[in-house]
């Protein structure tokens, strides 16, 4: 009766802590095994270009096109506002910070972990699932050097190109639509963003964050697909666990990142 | 997909994602200004900074000369110290005067450099002796107000020593700080 | 890292007992074990079958002896080696020289056929790869399949699969050969071509081969000693002349295909009158 379902309540509450720290620690543990089988993967360049190709490469046309779209509308919001401050010339810095401090590396980041992360977790479960990786251990070949560690790597060479394609797009984006279309002069635009955007405090920062952000999505879409339950259902959940584990640490990390980079150039 | 083509499209990714870093670096951000160029440092006291931050620019005639390093609080007189950064390229006289500036009414506040006529120049840890400090807004008000109630012609606040800069940007002004900031 | 001689046989067990189970016991969950108390003797140069229904613990067995996973209690021998007491490496030596074909292959769909093959071989051994090439066309050959080395295991049946991943078994000439339902799934001539080269294979490359099926018919064509397996326990053993005599109720319903027997038909329920006519 009630006091039985309150019990019942609890203890499952209880169980699917307990189940998510020891997920947590084996997460823990497997980062650790991926990260010492580091120099054999190293060693097998060709499959971490590979994988590079794969999560990069492919990765292109979506970052890009989203890079373009994203500058161009921060420039027409962007200069709705300025320009009741008579500040329109500052469009250029409020564009170029926005995309380097923040949208850059996020939002690639985001696009990121939906595109390839998921796909590297479909094709690591999948593996699991045809009994790939068993075969693969029965050959003496450690699975997690072969086929974790090269997509691990690829992931994080690729995001922060990336997320700096993403960025150089959308301030294009952004000149486009505040030059081009508005007549915004052209000079103001370029001169007062080199003057505001600091290479150290701003774009290294922004790359910064970038590979934070690519070793979190690759290293969740590795364990997702590592650990997926070998059937069809396992794997379409463990590729929805990646976006959804990714897209939240990226946020996460981001906030906690920012506090840390951004903490306001006051005394 | 063969191999050679994948190492092409590879090796084009990484190129073009590293040009997008130098593009943002050089075009956007300001890699190639003074941040990284040698130079040498100076310290100057302010009765009040106003709205000045750190790494806020130096500029003398307009043109930015250094970078604000570290600002800190006198104990024992109570004015705030601030060390910059000059490039090493650009000398100052013993007599120039640090002033606190804002470019623009809602601008950014940074200091500006007059040179004088000293033949001696300020080495690496040198001290400039003439400052203004920054203008706060309250203690204008206050003065106009207290000059207005005295009946006497009203004055422009005057700086603590020295001459007002009139460096910078045109629209310069003597920097009018919010009280709270 | 050993060279592998074209043309030789290579030596294969030193030992005379290929593997040796003794009162092993094992579950994946501590509170039921799937195997228990299993003793099994695998001579050198056989090929002995594995028998049971399905999930009665014959993969388990094969997992147990390539060492991917622990007995919780009894012991494993591989040619002499205690496999449960093996480190990392020497565990990574022994694997060398065992080959495991997998359920449907499990070849590895981003590569073609030659490189599934080749695999082994080029992650072992420092071969050239015009040696290499030779080798893989020689074990594709063997199988039959030379022709089908650019295809990709995307482009291939279920018999051919099957087929390529006897080929990869075998690239390293290892001394154990472990076939896990190789027979699963496949037409009559597939059937007859696998179950052929099982044998053709064991006895010239003079490796120990040991097969865990249901399929009855194949078997007793091939094998030289069976294991039956039923409920984690070995229920009935002998040569294919002794199990087709045997009178011993297990055996006789699974060589006749009897649907009840010593194992039921009827999955443990409640009785009959009381699952109908609830109403009452």
């Amino acid at each position: 009766m009630r006091s039985e379902a309150v019990t019942w309540a609890l203890r499952r509450v209880g169980e699917r802590t307990i189940s998510s720290i020891e997920r947590f620690g084996f997460a823990a543990r497997f980062s650790v095994a991926v990260l010492t089988h580091s120099p054999a993967a190293l060693r097998r360049l060709r499959l971490t270009l590979r994988e590079i190709y794969f999560s990069g490469v492919l990765s292109l046309v979506i970052i890009l096109v989203s890079g373009l779209f994203v500058g161009m509308v921060l420039a027409l919001q962007g200069y709705e506002v300025l320009t009741r401050y008579g500040a329109n010339e500052s469009l250029g810095i409020l564009v170029a910070l926005s995309l380097v401090r923040e949208l850059g590396p996020v939002v690639a980041g985001l696009l990121f972990a939906s595109r390839a992360g998921s796909a590297i977790t479909a094709e690591i479960g999948l593996m699991k699932t045809t009994e790939q990786l068993s075969a693969m251990e029965m050959m003496a070949v450690d699975p997690l050097a072969r086929v974790v560690a090269p997509r691990f790597f690829g992931g994080i060479v690729s995001m922060p190109l990336l997320a700096a394609l993403f960025s150089t797009l959308g301030v294009f984006g952004a000149y486009l639509v505040g030059v081009r279309l508005i007549g915004i002069d052209a000079g103001a635009f370029w001169g007062n963003m080199q003057a505001a955007v600091d290479f150290r405090y701003d774009i290294l920062n922004g790359i910064i964050k970038s590979v934070v952000f690519g070793v979190a999505v690759s290293l969740i879409a590795v364990f997702e697909g590592y650990n997926a339950r070998p059937t069809a259902e396992g794997v379409s959940t463990a590729t929805t666990r990646t976006v959804v584990a990714s897209s939240l640490s990226i946020l996460a990390l981001d906030f906690v990142l920012t506090v840390f980079m951004f903490r306001g150039i006051g005394v | 997909m063969n191999r050679s083509a994948i190492d092409l499209w590879v090796g084009i990714f990484v190129v073009i994602g590293i040009g997008a870093i130098a593009f943002l670096s050089l075009k956007v951000g300001n890699l190639t200004s003074v941040s990284s160029a040698p130079g040498y440092h100076l310290d100057a006291a302010f009765d009040n900074i106003g709205g000045l931050k750190l790494r806020a620019p130096v500029k003398a005639a307009g043109v930015v000369v250094g970078r604000v390093e570290r600002i800190r609080l006198d104990p024992q007189s109570y004015q705030a110290i601030v060390s910059m950064k000059i490039d090493q390229g650009y000398q100052f006289s013993k007599d120039t005067i640090a002033s606190i500036l804002t470019s623009g009414l809602l601008g950014e506040v940074y200091i500006g450099l007059d040179s004088g006529g000293d033949t001696q120049m300020l080495a690496d840890g040198g001290r400039i002796g003439k400052t203004q400090s920054a203008m706060v807004l309250e203690k204008l008000i206050g003065q106009f107000m207290f000059d207005k109630a005295a009946g006497a012609p009203v004055s422009p606040a005057t700086p603590s020593q020295g001459v007002p800069g009139a460096t910078g940007a045109p629209n310069a002004g003597p920097a009018i700080a919010g009280g709270t900031k | 890292m050993s060279v592998v001689e074209p043309g030789t046989v290579a030596p294969t067990c030193p030992t005379e007992t290929a593997v040796q189970l003794s009162d092993v016991s094992f579950g994946y969950d501590r509170r039921r074990p799937v195997l228990r108390g299993i003793d099994m003797t695998i001579p050198r140069g056989k090929v002995v079958a594995i028998m049971g229904g399905s999930g009665c613990g014959k993969t388990t067995i094969l997992r147990l002896i390539g060492g991917q996973l622990r007995a919780q209690r009894g012991t494993i021998t591989v040619a002499g080696q205690d496999v449960m007491s093996l480190d990392r490496d020497a565990l990574f030596a022994l694997r060398r020289k065992i080959g495991m074909l997998f359920q449907f292959g499990a070849l590895f769909t981003d590569l073609s056929v030659f490189e599934n093959v080749a695999f082994p071989l080029r992650e072992h051994t420092d071969l050239q790869e015009e040696l290499v090439h030779d080798l893989v066309l020689m074990k594709l050959n063997a199988v039959g399949l030379r022709g089908a080395a650019q295809l990709r295991p995307a482009e291939l049946s279920g018999g051919m699969a099957r087929r390529v991943a006897l080929a990869r078994a075998v690239a390293l000439d290892p001394m154990l050969v472990m076939y896990d339902e190789p027979f699963a799934g496949l037409d009559p001539i597939s059937l007859g071509v696998v179950g052929q080269l099982i044998r053709e294979l064991n006895d010239a490359l003079g490796i120990t081969s040991v097969v865990v099926t249901h399929d009855i018919y194949e078997s007793l064509k091939i094998v030289d000693y069976i294991y039956f397996v039923s409920e984690g326990r070995i229920v009935a053993q002998g040569t294919p002349a002794d199990v087709r005599k045997s009178s011993d109720p297990f055996v006789r319903q699974f060589v006749d295909g009897a649907p009840d027997g010593p194992v039921p038909f009827h999955y443990p329920a409640k009785a009959l009158a009381r699952e109908f006519a609830r109403a009452q």
